[in-house]
């Protein structure tokens, strides 16, 4: 009844000084620390000063395109090298920086052992390379992006700069002429991929061999399928980039040739290899989100999830799936229309296992319990925008249409809809639902809701006016267009202002909960995966004895109890006849 | 898996505190060096693709290119690879046995097999590089090279002292470096190209005669300025495969110095068996590589 059963598995309620935040103190005790716990707010910290400073460019962008002509500097050559070399930064950034890394980096670390009632990843001095590794790519890298934009703009030459203007893309035959930094920022890009391959590892190897007693692979909390998902891309696709990054350096290097076809090689390889990564990193991109999301819709409609194995499955199909659709990127690059067609085909069939998930969450949440917290609005906005990006895809995915929507702002928009209005929701949604466990503070409800609402309407203005610019024919990835776009670019700019407002809304409202927020409850949400049943914050080793694992989705084992505003387990066994009830009698193994 | 409760007490010094049990651990330890391996499959992958790309496109480029490899110093190499794989195997045996001096003599002699096989290499790299058939821009065959400035230098190690000119037609390449060779665009219109691949026009076969040996002059025109392509991509191939191998002595160097300090032992040889997991693929990517290189016909 009252809270002196409030906690289960890690036993009592949080000392002051046990927690995973307090418990070792000093910058050394940060920068060489092997908790996972620990590494995932140090990849926040970074990983959220990416996304800052690929917000800040694409703001810059939108900027610049406000009007026709030269906006930000006033000399028509200087702007476009200065737009050529910030749409570089702000695409590099946030994919390769923020997307990619985001969700699985943060919130994979923080979570992914408390879900499995594990102590830490399996390979805790791993993930700490992994992180320096990350650090070391990612400064390398902005240091050669971010030193490119200065050096147009103020006309000087900065020591190791150069800047990258061939996009985030690295298309030959361009990336192997232009004068700009392509090498360092080609190395940066690899060691961030190797990053990420160690982090796939570690996580594939923790869900293989640290589930506890009683999880079975179908007792897994969705989210780790979607990050079982993710890790298998990771491995299997990034060494791939990681070749062909090294010979895009070899051909500028030594001056190969096996992609540029004055010297007999053949630049839509290039394309191939590129895509063969690219293609599902997009995936890496989208499948812990879809993973957040299934958490969220089934917690805050207080309802068993609909369709577990069909949600679960799904992700692994998209995972496989996501390997074998490359060539739709390439419909216009010369490639046999045989291959189209399969390519096509195959594009479309990724489809059903995303509509799949998306029913299952819409039925989730039919006749369930629907408490509107801020990060179900994230979810809600996800489910959207997801749709509006997918169903957008089916028209990219199309041969026909594509070869009139390539390369326009309907493109830009379609993968803004997914990358941004998809993974940037669910992550921000999975950043609030999580906040009270990483750091034992509640942020403003209040707050919350409408930044989520700012946020939801300043994604629609910046980017729903896109597709309708592409359609009419729009260029992507130019700094100037024709008067007959203006007002479409100028929709898209105020939308991307009142996006920014929103986003600033959200960090500060963060930030305002570390200072000021109440202390949480171990359990806010009701929660019954395993992260749920330890204090927030988590004590160092998250878990003082093995955990028990019934239902990840049973949610009649919680009940809100006003007094510590929180949920609390219910004694007993309130679930008769349940599925997988826990008393003390073996579960399964 | 194993059962929960292991006690925290009489815990080896080995086990990590997120462990429950040694071979828990040792298990994962596996799993992740397996995982990893795909990954460095996949990475050659992206090479062999390349690999296939061009061979199946140009194999008469192959088939000239690789007269200029030693077979030879190739298929010895191969030997002294499996043989290192032999040693390993055994010394991942000697630790599982603990035979402390087994174990120390096999890691040694793996290592030196590896050594023994970047000196090899060496051999055939520096041949290369004073023939003239080295990687880049530094290969005779490059088009940037068809301004005459660097003569392909006549060796008695080329095959019957085969003296290619320089590529034809790459004049024109290297004065307009990025422009398509002008007889033709290299990207066809998608209804007349083949699946996949940028289409190229089909090289017409070698006389049957020239299978035996092929010199430049037998080549198409349009084929002599893309042989440097073989040596690109036999030189991508075999160095990071060569980087392998070195990261490989360095491993096991490293073990060759616990070992000696008798860190392993029957309770404990996780590394040694996972080094050995990694030098065992640098072997199969060789053993793939020497034919695909060597042993063209």
């Amino acid at each position: 009844m009252s809270t002196g059963t409030t906690t289960t598995g890690a036993g009592a309620t949080t000392g002051a000084n046990d927690n995973y935040l307090t418990c070792d103190r000093g910058i050394r005790s940060w920068l060489l620390t092997l908790d996972h716990k620990r590494i995932g707010l140090m990849y926040m910290v970074v990983i959220l000063a990416s996304f800052f400073l690929g917000g800040l460019f694409a703001v810059l962008l939108r900027t610049e395109l406000i009007n026709p002509g030269p906006t930000l500097l006033a000399e028509e050559e200087r702007a476009w090298d200065f737009y050529n070399h910030m749409f570089t930064l702000h695409g590099a950034v946030m994919v390769f920086m923020f997307i990619i890394p985001g969700i699985p980096a943060i919130l994979g670390n923080f979570v992914l052992p408390l879900m499995l009632g594990a102590r830490d990843v399996a390979f805790p001095r791993l993930n700490l390379m992994s992180f320096y590794l990350w650090l070391i790519g990612g400064a390398f890298f902005v240091w050669v992006l971010l030193s490119g934009v200065i050096e147009v703009w103020l006309g000087i030459d900065l020591p190791g700069g150069g800047g990258l203007d061939t996009g985030w893309t690295f298309y030959t035959p361009y990336s192997t002429t232009t004068s700009s930094a392509v090498v360092p920022a080609l190395l940066g890009a690899f060691t961030l991929g190797f990053s990420s391959i160690l982090t796939g590892v570690n996580f594939i190897a923790s869900i293989h061999m640290l589930r506890p007693e009683g999880m079975r692979w179908f007792r897994m909390p969705l989210m780790l399928w979607a990050l079982y998902g993710t890790s298998v891309i990771q491995v299997l696709a990034t060494p791939v980039l990681g070749i062909t990054l090294l010979l895009l350096v070899a051909e500028r290097v030594l001056g190969v040739g096996i992609f540029d076809p004055s010297l007999g090689g053949d630049p839509v390889l290039f394309q191939h290899f590129f895509w063969f990564y690219s293609h599902p990193a997009v995936y890496i991109m989208i499948l812990p989100a879809m993973g957040i999301i299934s958490e969220l819709i089934s917690v805050f409609s207080r309802k068993h999830i609909f369709g577990y194995k069909f949600i679960a499955f799904s992700s692994i199909a998209i995972a496989l799936l996501g390997f074998l659709v490359w060539g739709h990127h390439m419909f216009t690059s010369g490639q046999s229309a045989l291959a189209n067609a399969i390519f096509s085909l195959l594009t479309f069939s990724v489809s059903i296992p995303s509509a799949i998930k998306v029913f299952n969450w819409l039925a989730t949440l039919y006749r369930g319990s629907i408490w509107l917290a801020t990060p179900l609005l994230y979810a809600l906005g996800f489910i959207l925008l997801f749709a509006l990006g997918g169903l957008t895809g089916l028209f990219l995915g199309a041969l026909a249409t594509d070869i009139h929507f390539h390369d326009t702002y309907f493109i830009v928009a379609h993968f803004h809809y997914v990358m941004m209005g998809s993974t940037l929701f669910a992550f921000i949604g999975g950043m609030y639902y999580w906040w009270p466990k990483m750091f034992g503070k509640m942020y403003s409800e209040l707050w919350g809701r409408i930044s989520a609402v700012v946020v939801f309407i300043g994604f629609n203005l910046t980017f729903f006016v896109q597709f309708v610019a592409g359609s009419q024919g729009m260029p992507r990835r130019y700094a100037n267009y024709a008067d007959a776009y203006t007002v479409y670019h100028q929709i898209s700019t105020i939308g991307s202002y009142v996006l920014a407002v929103g986003l600033v809304m959200v960090g500060f409202n963060w930030l305002h909960a570390l200072v000021r927020g109440r202390t949480a409850p171990a359990n806010p949400w009701g929660g019954n995966t395993l992260e749920w049943h330890c204090p927030s914050p988590p004590p160092h080793h998250n878990f003082s004895r093995p955990q028990r694992v019934g239902d990840p989705y049973e949610f009649r084992r919680w009940r809100f109890d006003p007094e510590i505003d929180g949920y609390v387990r219910v004694e007993g066994d309130p679930v008769a006849p349940a599925p997988e009830p826990a008393p003390a009698g073996t579960t399964d193994s | 898996m194993t059962t929960g409760g292991a006690s925290e007490t009489g815990r080896p010094p080995h086990l990590a505190h997120h462990f429950e049990s040694s071979s828990q651990q040792v298990e994962t330890g596996k799993l992740g060096m397996w995982i990893f391996l795909s990954t460095e499959i996949l990475m050659f992958g992206g090479l062999f693709c390349a690999y296939s790309v061009y061979r199946a496109n140009h194999p008469d480029i192959f088939f000239y290119g690789h007269q200029y490899l030693d077979t030879m110093l190739g298929a010895v190499n191969t030997v002294v690879l499996i043989a290192s794989s032999l040693t390993m195997a055994w010394a991942v045996r000697c630790a599982q046995l603990g035979k402390q001096r087994g174990l120390v003599g096999f890691l040694a002699l793996t290592l030196v097999g590896g050594a023994g096989f970047m000196g090899i290499k060496a051999v055939e790299y520096t041949h290369k590089w004073h023939t003239g058939k080295w990687v880049g821009t530094a290969n005779m065959y490059h088009p940037a090279k068809a301004d005459g400035s660097m003569a392909p230098p006549k060796t008695e190690a080329d095959p019957a002292g085969a003296e290619p000119a320089g590529p034809p037609s790459g004049a024109e390449a290297a004065s307009q470096p990025f422009a398509p060779p002008p007889d033709r665009s290299q990207v066809l219109m998608p209804s007349t190209g083949p699946s996949g691949m940028v289409a190229l026009e089909p090289s017409p076969a070698l006389e049957p005669k020239a299978a035996e040996h092929v010199e430049l002059e037998d080549l198409p025109p349009a084929e002599r300025e893309r042989v440097h392509i073989f040596f690109q991509i036999y030189f991508m191939m075999t160095g990071l495969h060569g980087l392998h191998v070195l990261i490989g002595m360095g491993l096991l160097a490293w073990l060759l110095v616990r070992a000696a300090r008798g860190v392993f032992g029957p309770r404990y040889y996780a590394p040694v068996d996972c080094v050995g997991l990694y030098w065992h693929l640098v072997d199969l990517i060789w053993i793939f590589l020497f034919p695909l290189l060597y042993l063209i016909h």
